[in-house]
């Protein structure tokens, strides 16, 4: 027989010591004392604001006076205003156009850019540019470009007689919306085509060969192989970038103010004079949660829409 | 809003002591208290200042100067701050709401009363500089009053004029401004003739847009709202004025309905625009640049007051600048005394003077000041604020009025009928729904 060593009483319980580096191995502990500084920050960054944004919504609050619950009453009483209704039209309209031609001419910077060229890298890094110039600066730039007064369009087409006067670019409605346009379309570009180009880069050329072999047109190739290995990076970009154009204020707040009247205030700008310059907190926060179903709207068409992997595939959807 | 408290009240109840004491016969004695005003800044005070950012480099250079100049017989450390026009407001706002930030700001309009609570009650300087500066201009005195708490000090207003080319007006055959509305209308129409056009902002511009905008629609007796802040805007004089100012935008130079405030300086100095609406600070321009064409301008540029419309009286709007205390701040003394000593004569003129008068004053006393004089092209700078109105007028200075105003109700008003898009009549109807959401019970 032999005698099992036991253990001197009070170590069969782990000292505190112990348990805390047993705790540490853990992997599920760790990974949640991990993740605790980025929920941390996500909560006090993001779910704060957020949450008090969509509170203030609800009240009556104005700068220097705390508010009282009020229900629905700032969106209703914004069902009835013309301004607040022609801001949702301005900004589904700015968005939708934005994007179409971000996207096209991105798409076709990319597929340009994909090629071999000489000073690729320099090439690549110029394009990138009009992102990198803080967007006040570039807004402040295309101010001058549209000015009814100093034009540079104006002047070269005046100058190389295809004009006799000045463009009104910024003091006509409808000119004013595709002026601002142009502007996020220019500074929107660049983000576009890199990722695309980092999309297309992804692509095995093997796959081109074979469809070569298989005898497909460029278009065939562009169209089914390019497209849908594409799509995957295509969804992303596109969420993001309806993302950042519906919710853009620098470009307009620094070119019109949301001028020619109203002619082009969009949900963020009219939300900002609403609540800071107005002093009615309350309604400008109902204006930006407003933008919160449009915004969830478009984010899940283009990132579930778009992602659709059987139809990538060559196969029907479900 | 009357917010007052136990320590309030024994203040008032101390000045009601004082005041019967004085009236009881001493004469002297008065008008020695009148001018006295004692404000010792606590220990170790440091002050936190933000100002507009200056539109003339002689407004901010006497400031600094001036602040210099505190802190020397003070030993209190200030630090200024400036803050691009548009961004003022905002900020002013943000610092008023969380509860921290400068310790006086120099803001704008009505920004007192959308968050009086906020402020500190500086009715003890603002009765001694209104004693020792024979009185503050009515337009002031709304300006900083709320019940019976003075929440805000005027410092000045950076006054709108008319700006116009001599030379110009003469090649139309006008030797001298009009005075009324249809001559400005036929001065209009002969300087488009001629072409060199007038122009006025018509964007969402914070000063021009809504100093011209507010003084049409007045002088022909339209209001957004009476004495008891009811919304009548829709009315036939409201719709006169839309007829007019439309005859007014045809003999315009193309592109202001995009203006901004600094559209019609830029236009003017490139020698583009004949007549317009605007601060001193084009002629300052002029006057200082080292560009010899643009100097030469100067001597041509004069400037009038707006014509008399069909009410008979003058019925301008200026930026104001209040100067504001906030309640969270641990020098009220040293504040107070700041913003005491910056209205002080030995300060005041030299600043006004370095500017050329682009801050007209809120105090009779300095209408007097050699720089009203010195050069005629100054002199009607120095009516400003005795003419003008408030913002909100008839009604009261409030949530409501700086809602309307923030939201360009007036201006836009203007714009949709100038644009073609709204006829007088719309436009104005349009303009007392859209007000009437801000003045709802």
């Amino acid at each position: 027989m032999t005698s099992v060593p036991t253990a001197p009483t009070g170590l069969g319980v782990l000292s505190p010591r112990r348990s805390l580096a047993d705790m540490l191995d853990d992997r599920r502990v760790l990974s949640f004392l991990f993740m605790l500084p980025a929920v941390g920050i996500l909560l006090t960054f993001l779910a704060y604001p957020l949450g008090l944004g969509v509170w203030l919504a609800f009240t009556d609050t104005r700068i220097g006076r705390a508010g009282v619950f009020i229900g629905l009453d700032n969106y209703i009483s914004l069902m009835g205003d013309s301004v607040f209704l022609l801001s949702v039209f301005n900004t589904i309209f700015y968005t939708t156009v934005a994007t179409i031609l971000k996207f096209g001419l991105g798409l076709w910077l990319a597929l340009l850019l994909n090629n071999s060229m000489p000073f690729k890298a320099f090439i690549r890094a110029i394009i990138l540019l009009p992102y990198i110039i803080p967007t006040v600066l570039s807004a402040i730039a295309f101010w001058w470009i549209f000015d009814a007064q100093f034009s540079i369009i104006s002047w070269a087409l005046v100058k190389f007689g295809l004009l006799d006067r000045y463009i009104d670019f910024l003091g006509e409605p409808w000119n004013a919306r595709w002026s601002v346009i142009a502007a996020n379309v220019w500074r929107g570009i660049p983000f576009v085509a890199i990722c695309l180009l980092a999309g297309l880069q992804t692509i095995s050329p093997s796959l081109y060969e074979a469809a070569a072999l298989d005898g497909a047109t460029s278009w065939q190739r562009f169209r089914h192989v390019t497209v849908p290995m594409l799509m995957p990076i295509l969804s992303i970009v596109l969420t993001f970038s309806v993302l950042f154009t519906f919710t853009d204020f620098q470009l307009i707040y620094a070119i019109t103010r949301g001028g020619p009247v109203n002619a082009t205030h969009l949900m963020a700008t009219l939300a900002f004079q609403r609540a800071i310059p107005g002093g009615r907190l309350g309604e400008g926060a109902a204006i930006a949660v407003a933008m919160i179903p449009f915004l969830v709207c478009a984010t899940v068409f283009s990132y579930y829409g778009l992602q659709r992997r059987k139809w990538q595939q060559g196969s029907a959807d479900d | 809003m009357n917010d007052f408290n136990r320590r309030d009240a024994l203040k008032i109840g101390a000045g009601a002591v004082a005041g019967a004491a004085v009236a009881a016969g001493a004469g002297e004695a008065q008008a020695q208290a009148a001018t006295e005003l004692k404000l010792t800044p606590e220990k170790g005070a440091k002050l936190r200042v933000l100002r507009p950012s200056k539109f003339v480099q002689g407004d901010e250079t006497l400031w600094l100067e001036n602040t210099k100049k505190y802190t020397q017989q003070t030993g209190v450390e200030v630090r200024v701050d400036s803050e691009g026009w548009e961004d003022l407001r905002p900020k002013a706002a943000v610092a008023a709401n969380v509860g921290r930030g400068p310790d006086i700001v120099y803001a704008w309009y009505d920004d007192a009363h959308q968050y009086p609570d906020k402020l500190v009650n500086l009715s003890d300087v603002y009765n001694y500089l209104d004693k020792k500066y024979d009185g503050w201009y009515d337009v002031a005195k709304k300006f900083s009053t709320r019940g019976r708490n003075q929440i805000s000090v005027v410092l000045g207003s950076p006054g709108s004029k008319m700006v116009y080319r001599k030379s110009h007006l003469a090649a139309a055959g006008f030797s001298s401004f009009p005075n009324n509305f249809p001559g400005l209308l036929e001065c209009c129409k002969a300087l488009k003739a001629k072409g060199t056009p007038a122009g006025f902002a018509l964007g969402n511009a914070v000063g021009d847009a809504n100093g011209w905008c507010h003084w049409i629609v007045w002088s022909h007796g339209g209001r957004m709202v009476d004495e008891k802040d009811k919304v009548v805007i829709d009315s036939p004089e409201t719709v006169k004025a839309l007829e007019y100012v439309k005859q007014l935008y045809d003999t315009f130079i193309p592109g202001t309905l995009s203006w901004l405030d600094p559209s019609n300086n830029k236009v003017f100095l490139d020698g583009q625009l004949s007549l317009t609406n605007n601060g001193i600070s084009v002629y300052y321009a002029a006057k200082n640049s080292n560009d010899p064409k643009i100097k030469e301008m100067a001597l041509d540029i004069e400037h009038a007051d707006y014509p008399i419309g069909p009410v008979g009286r003058p019925t301008e709007v200026n930026l104001t600048v209040p100067a504001m205390v906030f309640r969270y701040t641990k020098f009220p003394n040293a504040a107070k005394d700041y913003i005491r000593f910056m209205m002080e004569k030995e300060q005041y003129e030299p600043w006004q003077t370095a500017s050329i008068g682009y801050f007209s004053h809120p105090l009779r006393a300095y209408e007097k000041s050699s720089i009203w004089t010195v050069d005629p092209k100054h002199t009607p700078y120095r009516d400003t604020m005795k003419n003008m109105l408030w913002p909100s007028y008839a009604g009261s200075l409030g949530y409501a009025s700086a809602g309307v105003l923030a939201d360009f109700v007036m201006v836009n008003m203007i714009a949709s009928v100038c644009s073609g898009s709204k006829t007088p009549k719309e436009a104005a109807a349009e303009a007392q729904k859209r007000a009437e959401r801000y003045y709802k019970v």
